[in-house]
């Protein structure tokens, strides 16, 4: 009686060590974003001011200044990946819910999967000889087409799962009134699927939104406004890269108050698409 | 009216054709940027060849281009950064998917979400602020006290290095393997749990000696899945490597990354040579990622029928 006591004694302790473990494992992974959250808002918070979002940043040496241009470049190159990666995105994923039959869906969404995993420095270097090359210059465009590539495969695996998951009774109701199948899907399937197909091109704006790898040789940098879409422009994650490794101390300065101006930005979109389109549970799986 | 509904069938036919074209951009993309990757290297792979791979001089000055000390930042970078990041995430996986009551699980797996969110430029940021001089001040001196009888712990602390950029990396690949972990954990049976607990196992013991093993697959897609992660991370790592191209045993010494080479250089890159080196890094890149992730890929969708995008 007592051996058997004993072994349950060592394995109910061994279960109850082994849960802290994991707990400990989860709280170190939480507490890494607090700290980055916090620190950022210390660092951040007392370099933020009006100027920031107003001016243009000052010559070398000279203090003060702002990063307007850059937000503006950033909203510009978010627009031109929205342009062409979610509706590029939207159709090839309709392509894998809808019409595909099971092997070439699943070759498809390989693909996507693959082509998600690639570095996006390679981004970079792709759209670099695809648009720069030929253009002979850096211009937003190439910043742009290089954030669209990024933008694909999220809005590809965001619709086909949120296609997917609109019951088949739904398409059964609409096809046994007669509607031809592009019609079902245009009017039942895709409005159903709408908000869930709406949060992850949301979260996948927030992804590439921070994106600096790909910006480097693509949209380069300007210290000035970047009038259309051919010049070089400035962009957030890019300018916190360059002001961050500089000996300037305004500049790391600046570049703190930028960082937190990109990380609020992103969290409120991931936030914000999560609780304004809370995913139905049931889908997921 | 049968007659309209055909004519509004055939509408079918050119959908499905349109959708077809789109899904085809897919793969068009992929082979695209091989290609581009490889028609933009050709200079320097006919001049160089496979001695690419294993000659270290990288000298612009001279047009000299081997790309080992690269490779092997790259390789030691990501080693470092599985082998912390691994335990933690396979840890705080099985917490938020088998162990935590739900509640809790539900907020903590949204923060490390989140995690994943934060830009790899802010943490090339902190990390310069924060875990360089950490790392200088205490964690090197530490090690160098304790294991510095190792070539791995000897040599000066910089702050800077392998080990740092090791690191970095790993706190940026843990939400990875937590949340692909999550779902392989959660696409496990209920019944091979509850068959475990009913024969008067502990949660731990029907955790690792049942769930676990059903999902070993998965478990090794999702690490596969985060090294594909750590081997193309760019930003982080160029602001904490230290950027210079040496190949040295030290983990404390500034090394280069293949990722940071060509954020660095590309833009200063003048000759058409230099340049295409510097392609043909991103083309190892592309190639070597396209692997890792392929194979983790396939092991994911082993376990969870449906390869997750995380």
């Amino acid at each position: 009686m007592t051996a058997t006591a004993t072994t349950s004694l060592v394995r109910r302790s061994v279960n109850v060590v082994m849960l802290g473990l994991t707990a400990v494992c989860a709280a170190v992974t939480v507490a890494a974003l607090l700290f980055i959250l916090a620190y950022l808002l210390y660092q951040g918070g007392s370099s933020l001011n009006i100027a920031f979002f107003t001016k243009l940043p000052t010559p070398v040496g000279e203090a003060g200044g702002g990063m307007a241009n850059a937000l503006v470049g950033s909203a510009k190159l978010l627009a031109l990946a929205a342009a062409i990666g979610i509706p590029l995105g939207f159709m090839a994923g309709l392509y894998i819910a809808e019409f595909a039959s099971p092997m070439p869906a699943f070759a498809l969404r390989y693909a996507t999967d693959l082509l998600n995993g690639v570095p996006s420095i390679v981004i970079g270097i792709f759209a670099y000889t695809l648009v720069v090359l030929p253009m002979k210059h850096f211009s937003t465009l190439a910043g742009g087409v290089a954030l669209a590539i990024m933008m694909i495969p999220v809005t590809v695996r965001g619709t086909e799962e949120f296609l997917r998951a609109v019951p088949a009774s739904l398409r059964e109701g609409s096809l046994a009134l007669g509607a031809p199948k592009w019609m079902t899907i245009a009017r039942v399937v895709v409005p159903a699927a709408s908000r869930g197909i709406l949060t992850t091109v949301l979260l996948g704006l927030a992804r590439v939104a921070g994106e600096t790898a790909p910006l480097l040789f693509t949209a380069l940098n300007n210290r000035f406004w970047s009038r259309g879409w051919v010049e070089p422009t400035a962009s957030l994650p890019v300018m916190i890269f360059t002001y961050a490794i500089a000996p300037y101390e305004d500049w790391v300065r600046q570049a703190w108050a930028a960082a937190l101006v990109l990380l609020a930005l992103v969290l409120a979109a991931n936030i914000g698409a999560r609780v304004l389109f809370r995913r139905p549970a049931a889908t997921t799986s | 009216m049968s007659g309209l509904l055909a004519r509004l069938r055939k509408g079918d036919e050119v959908a499905h054709l349109i959708a077809l074209l789109f899904g085809l951009t897919l793969v068009l993309l992929t082979v695209l940027i091989a290609f581009q990757l490889f028609s933009n290297s050709a200079l320097a792979r006919h001049r160089f060849g496979w001695n690419f791979f294993v000659t270290s001089t990288w000298d612009p000055v001279a047009d000299q281009y081997g790309a080992a000390p690269f490779i092997y930042g790259t390789l030691v970078t990501s080693l470092i950064a599985l082998i912390v990041a691994v335990p933690l995430g396979v840890g705080a996986a099985l917490f938020l998917a088998e162990l935590a009551p739900p509640r809790i699980s539900d907020v903590l797996t949204m923060l490390t979400e989140l995690l994943a969110a934060v830009p790899s430029v802010v943490y090339g940021l902190i990390g310069v602020a924060v875990l360089v001089p950490a790392m200088r001040q205490y964690v090197q001196p530490a090690l160098q006290r304790t294991l510095g009888w190792l070539p791995l712990f000897a040599g000066p602390a910089y702050g800077i290095g392998y080990l740092t950029a090791g690191l970095v990396l790993a706190i940026m690949i843990v939400p990875f393997i937590v949340s692909v972990l999550r779902e392989v954990l959660l696409a496990v049976p209920r019944d091979q749990r509850e068959a475990a607990l009913a024969l008067g196992a502990t949660r731990w013991e029907s955790t690792s000696r049942v769930v676990l093993p059903y999902a070993r697959l998965g478990v090794f897609g999702a690490v596969f899945l985060a090294l594909g992660r750590a081997l193309g991370e760019t930003m982080a790592v160029t602001m904490v490597i230290g950027n210079r191209p040496q190949i040295a045993a030290s983990l404390f010494a500034p090394g280069y990354s293949m990722a940071a080479v060509v954020a660095n250089e590309f833009t200063e890159a003048v000759g058409d040579l230099y340049l295409q080196a510097l392609v043909e890094i991103g083309l190892v890149l592309f190639l070597l990622t396209m692997i890792i992730n392929a194979l983790a890929r396939i092991l994911i969708v082993v376990t969870t029928r449906q390869g997750t995008i995380a």
